[in-house]
């Protein structure tokens, strides 16, 4: 197709997208024994940043600390999944002609639209430590195993993104 | 053979994360529009595929259980922490709804040429932060609402095949109300509306967004 990123091709039906996704999932826990993830990866990579920039202090903190005691903390299988996401994501983009460079954000553009990006990161980067995991880690691959954390995790998750949602679109 | 192999090195890394951010991208899940379109009720494409997703998954490793070919001690469990998987949740669904991405979409939303979805990785990077620098007064959070029992089927004392099969009727039901709740609402979300920032509503309310966004 040599009009391939001019033509905009639609986005999966969800049940095909579901059902794929069930088996990509299926599939890495066969293989490795447990499910997909993606903060592993900002974690080891935010201990990763702190150890080049201030090893004093990483080596001070409970939390962070012991992920760079062994050393470089970013060689993991997490990293490798992560990475595999990013490439992924990109082919599926690109072939899709759905590849764009845009800065908008969920709510709009401009330095709003990037403070919101930033306050949510930081609340989902934030949530993601207390609960031991994200959406994916979590809710997605918890799920797949049954795990009854898993089910109170995305009934927060929906209750409170249903919630914040009604109040953002009030307040604009 | 008997799963899972434990293979967790760089081959098996790459070939899960290029799955998933392949599958998560053609759903429409590196589109931040697209994902908060579904806490407007919208666009229930996150609620039908990760329902059906968790269905699919948990009904393949019961099959292969079943067969003999999964050994079930050796797949890992999300421990049953309630009380930090909720307060965690919450953090992560209001980050959603603030930010346009959790964790692992916004990995795919970078990779679709967003800079918002780079704005919130570094988000997540000075959340973690915000973490590990007052970890001696939120640790106990992480430990918040232990119980004992680790699955569905051990915490309502059911079968395995009747959790499975109320899941699956349960996703049934997703798609069919939520795809009625579309309806009505003028969703879902095409490419185009997602891409350009329109949003698909009746409400007024909605349409001034949609003209600001």
């Amino acid at each position: 197709m040599l009009s391939g990123t001019t033509t905009i091709r639609q986005f999966w039906p969800p049940w095909l997208a579901g059902l794929a996704l069930g088996l990509v999932l299926l599939l890495t826990f066969l293989m490795t024994g447990h499910g997909l993830g993606a903060t592993g990866f900002t974690t080891r990579f935010a201990a990763w940043i702190g150890e080049e920039v201030a090893p004093t202090v990483m080596a001070a903190n409970d939390y962070l600390g012991p992920l760079v005691e062994g050393g470089n903390p970013l060689p993991s299988w997490i990293t490798w999944e992560v990475l595999g996401v990013a490439l992924g994501a990109l082919a599926a983009a690109y072939s899709a002609g759905r590849w764009r460079l845009q800065v908008a954000g969920a709510q709009g553009s401009g330095l709003r639209g990037m403070l919101f990006a930033l306050i949510g990161g930081i609340a989902a980067g934030f949530g993601a430590r207390v609960a031991a995991g994200c959406t994916s880690g979590v809710g997605l691959s918890g799920g797949a195993g049954l795990s009854i954390a898993a089910f109170v995790f995305l009934a927060a998750f929906f209750v409170a993104g249903i919630a914040v949602s009604r109040f953002l679109r009030r307040r604009s | 053979m008997t799963f899972p192999l434990n293979e967790t090195g760089i081959t098996s890394g790459l070939l899960s994360g290029f799955l998933f951010g392949y599958v998560l991208e053609n759903a429409g899940f590196g589109n931040p529009n697209k994902l908060t379109a579904q806490f407007r009720f919208t666009d229930w494409s996150v609620f039908k595929v990760m329902f059906s997703a968790i269905v699919v998954a948990a009904i393949g490793m019961y099959l292969l259980r079943l067969a003999g070919l999964a050994d079930e001690g050796n797949f890992f469990i999300n421990p049953p922490v309630l009380g930090a998987a909720a307060i965690g949740g919450g953090l992560i669904g209001a980050g959603f709804a603030l930010g346009g991405y959790c964790p692992g979409t916004s990995v795919v939303g970078l990779s679709s040429g967003r800079i918002d979805a780079l704005v919130f990785l570094v988000g997540l990077l000075v959340g973690t932060w915000l973490f590990a620098g007052t970890y001696a007064s939120v640790e106990s959070l992480t430990t918040l609402g232990t119980i004992e029992a680790e699955t569905l089927p051990q915490l309502i004392g059911a079968p395995e095949w009747l959790v499975l099969a109320g899941l699956g009727i349960a996703a049934v039901a997703v798609f069919i109300i939520g795809t009625r709740i579309e309806r009505r609402l003028n969703g879902p979300l095409t490419v185009e509306q997602a891409t350009d920032g329109r949003q698909a509503s009746t409400s007024p309310q909605d349409q001034l967004q949609g003209d600001i966004a």
